[in-house]
């Protein structure tokens, strides 16, 4: 019942999809009907094509995820502790925090030239400031009892800060990690459609500027399918690393 | 191995907030702790009674006078002292088991005798069955029983407490302070055990040292004339009663003084 109660929204959004285009409420060119989007689907999915491109885009998303997240924690965490690279990096990150990431993307291309990289590095940007800012806000708000109480223990201030400030702060930065990961797929569809060449952003470009609506729409609602699953798939993990909490 | 007696010596220090006009929260205070000795720290919330035990556990900066242990000025935390804090102050990200070892680990015990050791502290204060427990999952008594046995497990010559059972039920306090005596007789320390309990002051105590109101000061030090281990038969003698009213009229009049501070704005 339950079930049926959340998934309904998403069932009744179907069934538009299916009828308003073949009722020509809407012009099947623009909006193909949703069964023919799935058969153009099952086409890219046996030609190779979504699996090649798939797979492109995944590992550029994971290496600039990766990226931002070790690279983000550590800068937020060190911020946080010492009050020179906070004074030397804050006022960057404020100032490169308004900015919407993607203008960043044919920068990148220049710079780094028109493959993976490219890509990786926007994606790596876009992911970076959530990243420390929930790295920094996680490790500031540590409770000061629990650093006297190690250090009383016997840690060093170095020790203190990898053993006690990283993982009070952990609830923060997985937030934090969350927020990264809807952000890295934006940059990387966005990056594929500027840099082109492979990826599922690229696919849907590619099929778009060739009138292969229905193919089109089969890879926006596989990128869409993969974000959802990917963001699922991280809540259940990131509940069962913060157990402790409940 | 030097000795435990600590000695402050006319040590002030000024709470310096991030916004608004520095507090004087210390004013000269000067006190002997004596080796083995349990002292208990009385006075009204914020008259500076956890700062001085702050300042001694080294985690703040003594910027006026000095503190010294066994004859040493402290220059930072270290092992030897031993700290209880009222809200627990638990790594909740480790399990019970996991939060004893934390210290031991420190100590670079050997791994077999960590174990063993922290199942000996483990059954010292009743929670066996609960070492893979995180901390969310224990009440406060239990949480409290988990402090004290981490910070007892690495051995230290001194015990700090700052109001370790504040946050406790009545019934629950009363058996904290069963198994705080029982476990003293068994490892005797000495304690600096800070409180605005007169009644938990008199019956751990050996000598009960009253502050002021803020900035604090030593207003009298009064020996409890216990002799040996308190039993709960005490609590109903005269002079533990003697005792209780004396130094309630003594901390009364710095609470009442606290109170006009607060309503001042101070």
């Amino acid at each position: 019942m339950s079930a049926l109660r959340r998934y309904a929204p998403l069932l009744l959004l179907a069934l538009l999809w299916e009828a308003a285009p073949r009722l020509h409420l809407v012009d099947p060119r623009s909006l193909p009907p949703m069964s023919e989007v799935a058969v153009a689907w099952w086409r890219l999915l046996i030609s190779g094509d979504l699996a090649t491109e798939g797979l492109s885009s995944l590992l550029n998303l994971l290496a600039g995820l990766l990226l931002g997240i070790v690279i983000g924690t550590a800068l937020g965490v060190l911020m946080a502790w010492y009050r020179a690279i906070d004074d030397l990096v804050h006022p960057l990150i404020r100032a490169l925090y308004p900015m919407p990431k993607s203008a960043l993307i044919p920068v990148m291309m220049i710079w780094l030239g028109l493959g993976a990289a490219s890509k990786i590095a926007s994606i790596f940007i876009g992911c970076l400031l959530p990243v420390v800012l929930s790295a920094y806000n996680g490790a500031r708000g540590v409770d000061r009892v629990l650093i006297w109480s190690a250090r009383a223990a016997g840690a060093s201030p170095r020790e203190v800060l990898w053993e006690v400030v990283l993982p009070a702060a952990m609830p923060e930065i997985l937030a934090g990690v969350r927020n990264a990961l809807a952000l890295s797929f934006i940059l990387l569809v966005s990056s594929e459609f500027i840099i082109g060449q492979h990826g599922l952003g690229y696919l849907i470009s590619f099929l778009g500027e060739g009138g292969a609506y229905d193919a089109m729409f089969a890879g926006v609602a596989t990128v869409a399918a993969v974000g959802f699953l990917a963001d699922r798939l991280y809540l259940l993990a990131m509940r069962k690393a913060l157990l402790w909490r409940e | 191995m030097a000795g435990t007696e600590i000695s402050f010596e006319r040590v002030s220090h000024t709470y310096r907030p991030p916004r608004g006009r520095p507090v004087p929260a210390l004013e000269e205070v000067s006190l002997a702790v004596r080796e083995r000795e349990f002292m208990a720290l009385l006075g009204p919330s914020g008259c500076g009674k956890s700062t001085l035990l702050y300042l001694l556990g080294g985690f703040l900066p003594v910027e006026q006078g000095q503190i010294s242990v066994g004859g040493v000025p402290v220059r930072g935390p270290g092992p030897d002292r031993g700290i209880v804090f009222q809200n627990f102050a638990l790594f909740p990200w480790k399990t019970v088991r996991q939060n004893i070892l934390y210290g031991l680990e420190k100590q670079r015990m050997p791994r077999a005798e960590r174990e063993r050791r922290a199942q000996e502290f483990v059954d010292l204060v009743h929670l066996g069955g609960f070492e893979d427990s995180y901390p969310s999952q224990l009440s406060g008594g239990m949480k409290q029983r988990v402090a004290i046995a981490r910070t007892l497990a690495i051995d230290p010559a001194i015990l700090l407490m700052d109001e370790p059972f504040g946050a406790l039920d009545a019934q629950t306090r009363g058996l904290m302070h069963e198994e705080l005596l029982s476990i003293m007789e068994r490892r005797p320390k000495t304690v600096v055990f800070v409180t605005h309990d007169v009644r938990e002051a008199v019956y751990l105590a050996d000598r009960v040292a009253v502050m002021s109101a803020r900035p604090g000061r030593i207003k009298e030090i009064v020996e409890t004339g216990h002799e040996g281990r308190p039993g709960p038969e005490i609590v109903k003698s005269r002079a533990f009663a003697e005792k209780v009213d004396y130094l309630w009229d003594s901390v009364r009049k710095e609470a009442l003084l606290a109170q006009a501070q607060k309503a001042g704005g101070a």
